[in-house]
């Protein structure tokens, strides 16, 4: 019997974090996660949530409890946005570096300065580089199940994972949202296996100085120098694309519900015209597709769900792409947007010579609407027409020097 | 329970070689640590003095298992290791945070003070050798006035030192204690008492540096004995807010009598061009904190 509840996006990040049972949870308040927090503390307080709750000073200690208590054996939660992620900046390193299996919630929120509680995606796009796996989800939906995937892509890979959201549009949003069964999460995702821990019985030195070259521990064994190490950690994430895929096939035949892996389309099987971007904004993409399709334009969306690792399948599906546009609510200052950066080097040397249009959008939650989506897809079309192939950045909605 | 020389505990738990420099005063100590604390510890450790100590992948000299984290977040990693224990059911495992002065006055301050605040169960130690001396002797919070460091070269260090007893008396914890490399045995006896008090317990470690403080690495005890003797650095202990002094301290505060500091300062190349003035200074601030802890333990 299905448990269908009304709730935000906050409440089933923490509903799916329940689910996993982690060990220990650290968390410091930042808007718009603020909640996830709230609720835990609650689930733990009345026992619900059978964790140690560390209500900690800082972002950066609340990550730094979680490296901790990873390496001692338990699995972990935390959540965070905007400016409390970038606090994190140095541990998030951290975290992928010591190869642990942390799970965090980035509910995304823009960066100051100026200052911004509102959505967009900057935050944990400019944590692209740090190692951790990256996965952005549509809806209220996408946010229960993807949690629960990301645990058990996290322990299989041994790379942290960040499931991000977007503030407000999702996190403060009510959507019907299907519960899972409890029973069949536990099926889902197996106990925790660490693959190194801090022990008595067995002790060890754990993140020490590493020198350039490969050194001979004590039996005369050659062991791996820190190059050695962070291409591990690159096969790790390289090793997820094959694992996010297979976690998602699992999922859907466990519980019905079929997300994508490292990415989703909408329509596109003869589509010339492609939408493409990340959360809510590419979940808006398919609504303006749709009214496309009405007037005769044939138009398809592609979703990315895994910003790192990036998927490497989307140049078949953009094969008969005309124009490609991407929305993205981040920008890499100095050059353009970050996903129609790694969209493009995707694409190269592939035959998709389709122009891309980057379009950045809804920066500190400037909204955006489905008609102001129409209106970039129908300049550029206009564009294209007149015999214009190349490619350019737009600001929507944002208003110009004079 | 008073250690002596001959009950402490023989096992060793530092193997022979570590990359600490001669006469190191924090190898000494680490050394009472761990044999007070015993092999049933898990140590939590920021890039530091300490680090290196602990060796080069993929080799250690210490043999109880230890979580090197980043330099701001010791505290917070004891607290992590603290948390995962208690989920495991493990409450027979001491967790010991032990920093340098870098990693506890200043950048490790805020991790410490919410660990604290939250009276984690774990010890906190704070080796204080009064500068950056893994990078090379950077002027730190716990530096006194009138040191040389590099970034203090020319004019000697103009602010004073933290006084972090009383930043930790603040959050009113169970145990505090101060010890030195010179009397081991406080030491040990401390860490063993330490080791049986739940919440969270501060010890503040004095630990001579002799490429820091630029003295002869012979004369690391010397050094340490020399700062009690002058009280610089007071052995006492603080249980719930009341204070009593430990050792060498307790005798010199019974006969009321103490040498000048400058017997200390004269001997470390640091304080070379220390000031009549700062001199001074340093004597009349050593008398005050002194005189206010002889009144706190007469209460």
């Amino acid at each position: 019997m299905s448990d269908v509840r009304i709730i935000t996006g906050n409440e089933a990040a923490a509903l799916a974090v329940t689910l996993c049972e982690p060990q220990v949870v650290a968390a410091y308040p930042i808007t718009p996660q603020t909640k996830i927090s709230e609720l835990l503390s609650e689930y733990v307080e009345r026992g619900t949530l059978k964790a140690e709750y560390v209500r900690v000073e800082s972002e950066h200690s609340a990550l730094s409890v979680l490296i901790a208590a990873s390496t001692t054996g338990v699995r972990t939660f935390t959540a965070t946005s905007s400016n409390g992620l970038l606090y994190m900046h140095e541990q998030l390193h951290w975290a992928a570096g010591s190869r642990l299996p942390i799970v965090m919630c980035c509910v995304n929120r823009g960066v100051a300065a100026p200052w911004s509680i509102f959505n967009d995606q900057q935050d944990s796009m400019s944590q692209r580089d740090t190692g951790w796996i990256q996965l952005y989800c549509r809806n209220n939906q996408e946010i229960i199940d993807t949690v629960i995937q990301a645990y058990r892509i996290a322990e299989e890979v041994y790379a942290p994972v960040m499931v991000c959201y977007d503030g407000f549009i999702l996190s403060h949003t009510m959507m019907p949202v299907e519960i899972p069964d409890a029973a069949e999460v536990q099926n889902y995702l197996p106990p925790y296996r660490p693959h190194t821990f801090l022990d008595p019985e067995r002790p060890r030195t754990i993140n020490p100085v590493f020198f350039p070259w490969r050194r001979q521990n004590a039996d005369g064994v050659l062991c791996d120098g820190y190059m050695e190490m962070r291409r591990k950690l690159q096969k790790g994430l390289e090793k997820a694309r094959d694992v996010i895929a297979a976690a998602s096939r699992d999922y859907a035949e466990r519980f019905g519900r079929d997300h994508g892996g490292l990415f989703w389309t909408h329509r596109v099987e003869d589509a010339d015209i492609i939408l493409t971007g990340m959360g809510s904004i590419a979940a808006e993409a398919t609504l303006a597709a749709d009214l496309l399709r009405d007037e005769g334009v044939r138009a398809g969306v592609v979703g990315i769900r895994s910003y790192r690792p990036f998927p490497l399948e989307l140049p078949p599906v953009l094969r008969n792409a005309r124009l490609i546009m991407v929305f993205e609510k981040c920008f890499s200052y100095g050059y353009e947007g970050g996903v129609a950066s790694d969209l493009k080097a995707s694409l190269y040397g592939t035959g998709v010579e389709a122009p891309v249009i980057d379009v950045i959008a809804g920066l500190g939650g400037r909204d955006v609407k489905t008609a102001d989506l129409l209106g970039a897809v129908r300049e550029a079309l206009k564009s294209l027409e007149a015999g214009d192939r190349a490619c350019r950045t737009v600001w929507l909605n944002c208003r110009e020097e004079e | 329970m008073q250690e002596n020389l001959f009950r402490i505990n023989d096992r060793e738990y530092i193997l022979p070689g570590s990359r600490a420099c001669q006469g190191c005063g924090l190898s000494i100590a680490y050394r009472f640590i761990l044999k007070a604390l015993r092999e049933n510890t898990i140590v939590a450790i920021p890039p530091s003095c300490l680090c290196v100590l602990h060796g080069l992948y993929p080799t250690t000299s210490v043999i109880v298992p230890a979580i090197n984290n980043s330099f701001a977040a010791t505290a917070a990693a004891a607290s992590g290791i603290v948390a995962a224990l208690k989920a495991q059911n493990r409450p027979d495992i001491t967790v010991l945070a032990l920093c340098g002065d870098g990693g506890t006055y200043d950048i490790g301050i805020q991790s410490l003070s919410g660990a604290a605040e939250r009276n984690t169960d774990f010890i906190f130690a704070c080796y204080d050798n009064e500068a950056y001396m893994n990078t090379g002797t950077q002027r730190s919070g716990a530096t006194p006035a009138g040191a040389v460091t590099t970034t203090t070269p020319v004019l000697t260090k103009q602010d004073n030192k933290k006084d972090f007893i009383k930043i930790m008396e603040a959050h009113n914890l169970p145990y505090i204690a101060t010890v030195s490399p010179a009397y081991p045995i406080d030491l040990y006896d401390k860490f063993v008492k330490a080791g049986r008090i739940k919440g969270t317990r501060y010890i503040q470690i004095d630990t001579p540096c002799p490429p820091g403080w630029g003295y002869p690495s012979k004369d690391t005890i010397k050094i340490g004995k020399l700062a009690v003797e002058t009280g610089v650095f007071p052995l006492l202990e603080i249980e719930d807010g009341k204070l009593r002094f430990t050792g060498r301290s307790k005798t010199l505060a019974e006969k009321g009598k103490r040498a000048p500091v400058v017997h200390y300062v004269e001997r470390q190349d640091r304080f070379r061009k220390m000031s009549i003035e700062q001199l001074n200074q340093f004597q009349a601030s050593v008398d005050r904190r002194w005189n206010d802890f002889v009144r706190r333990a007469g209460e």
